[in-house]
């Protein structure tokens, strides 16, 4: 089984916490996580706090699917485009997107609507990257077999283009994937009434270590479960590659 | 030639084109010098040239793929504005769609028509069984062999019924087995369903195997040194060993081979 090490690592961290050999206020013992998880699942905190994470990064992130996906796609169809956004997207691409947070609070406050904008940001410049260097690997006799089956200059953007960019756009989407995550419980940590993030915050300040733990091993989890059902659904809709 | 109307308009008519080829980095080159050519209703022509000689250039010209922009090229009297249906390209490497399957690349034309679903998919399943695809009709693209894929883009192309063929070195990416199969069986379709063939070829013996006439191109920049016509017995099925085939493979040679010598 593959993810034997995984339970290794759990067994070894309830042996050494419970034979003492760490201090329970540097780390509580796995069992004491998992019955606070439990608690936490049943008093309705998670429910809650993972609602509204669910809401602000699927929306954030389809933002930057559908929005990055379209600009890759112009940068690489129309030489225009490509020559105004082309220096836009390589200079802003490296920089650290959570310098953003407290911009986009300005902006737009406390709210959901800080994080969604946060993640839009922050994650459409790999979906654009992706679907731009897919687009541009898309075969001219491809788009020339189209063109003369009677498929308009527009048409073939979506018969042709689109899907020969899928797979290197599959690739920028999950980094997108990931880099949500990543977005969505920094943005709440620092300011949020809401959320994994701010629970993750408000649990440790108030030094309940152990739903603490709990809660970023459910974010961890859930990090891990959306990634491979991504790749999954990826393997199924790019089946037709060789 | 002025075109009067009717009978006198060629299918194709190619006047004094030039192309010049501009690649991205390094200096332009002349592809194509001044050619003409004229190819009549339903006729089949080779079109044949050492590599480099601007042959599949000037397809891509007729095809409407690249624009004209020096002389004329008029298919039925009318000047070429783009791509169109009415004349269908076969590639080298096939151009199938990598995302659809054998049945929805033949699909793909009679979507565009818009035709019902149900006479797209009764006229993909003829072309389909017509090529010899029958029980591949949900494989993709990267399951299949070389040779199955040139049938699958040549049923695709068929199947919206163009009045011509644009033909791109179609078998030269085939092993000798299955090039000389498909040799045969383009030239039993087109025997059954006569459509324009234009068909770019640096081999031969393919030539004069298909075409009723092959126009030979010199080396670059491109032009049309000569049009033989060759009349042989095509039902005959060892056409290869006849001396006539023989001689016409050599008298055409004689023609290219100063062209090839000076490609290289």
């Amino acid at each position: 089984m593959k993810y034997l090490p995984l339970l290794l690592l759990a067994i070894v961290w309830e042996t050494v916490v419970q034979l003492g050999l760490i201090s329970r206020d540097l780390l509580p013992s796995l069992s004491d996580v998992a019955r606070a998880g439990w608690t936490l699942l049943r008093e309705g905190d998670l429910w809650q706090n993972g609602a509204a994470s669910l809401y602000r990064g699927g929306l954030g992130l389809l933002f930057a699917i559908v929005i990055g996906g379209l600009l890759g796609i112009l940068m690489a169809w129309w030489r225009s485009v490509d020559a105004f956004l082309g220096p836009l997207v390589e200079a802003l691409y490296p920089m650290p997107k959570s310098a953003l947070i407290p911009v986009t609070v300005l902006w737009l406050g406390f709210g959901d609507g800080s994080k969604i904008l946060l993640i839009f940001l922050g994650c459409m410049l790999p979906v654009t990257l992706g679907a731009y260097n897919g687009a541009r690997s898309c075969e001219q006799v491809l788009v020339w077999s189209a063109r003369s089956l009677g498929a308009s200059r527009l048409r073939v953007l979506w018969d042709v283009v689109l899907p020969s960019a899928l797979p290197e756009l599959a690739n920028g989407i999950r980094t997108a994937l990931a880099l949500t995550f990543v977005l969505l419980v920094s943005s709440e940590l620092i300011v949020a009434r809401s959320g994994f993030g701010y629970l993750i915050g408000f649990l440790g300040e108030g030094g309940i270590y152990d739903a603490m733990f709990a809660v970023v091993l459910v974010v961890a989890f859930l990090g891990f479960f959306a990634d491979r059902l991504y790749q999954r659904l990826m393997d199924r809709l790019l089946a037709w590659r060789d | 030639m002025v075109d009067s109307e009717g009978d006198s308009v060629k299918q194709i008519a190619v006047e004094r084109v030039s192309h010049v080829y501009r690649p991205a980095r390094g200096r332009e080159v002349l592809a194509l010098d001044e050619v003409s050519l004229e190819i009549g209703v339903r006729e089949f022509v080779a079109l044949l040239g050492p590599s480099g000689c601007g042959k599949s250039t000037l397809l891509y010209l007729i095809g409407g793929f690249l624009p004209v922009e020096k002389g004329a090229i008029r298919i039925e009297g009318a000047p070429v504005r783009g791509p169109g249906p009415d004349r269908g390209i076969v590639f080298q490497h096939f151009a199938l769609f990598p995302w659809r399957t054998v049945r929805a690349n033949v699909r793909y034309g009679l979507e565009k028509l818009g035709l019902a679903r149900e006479e797209q998919e009764r006229r993909a399943q003829h072309f389909i069984e017509m090529v010899g695809l029958k029980g591949f009709e949900e494989s993709y693209p990267s399951q299949l062999s070389g040779g199955m894929k040139q049938r699958a883009a040549l049923a695709r192309t068929l199947a919206v019924d163009p009045k011509m063929l644009l033909m791109d070195e179609p078998f030269g990416a085939l092993d000798a087995q299955t090039r000389s199969l498909m040799q045969a069986e383009l030239f039993a379709i087109w025997q059954r369903t006569p459509k324009t063939v234009l068909f770019v070829t640096h081999d031969v013996q393919e030539a004069v195997r298909l075409a009723q006439r092959v126009l030979v191109m010199s080396a670059r920049p491109g032009k049309i040194k000569a049009s033989v016509s060759v009349e042989l017995d095509r039902a005959d099925p060892h056409i290869y060993r006849s001396p006539a085939f023989a001689e016409k493979v050599d008298e055409i040679w004689n023609l290219v081979r100063d062209e090839a010598i000076k490609a290289q």
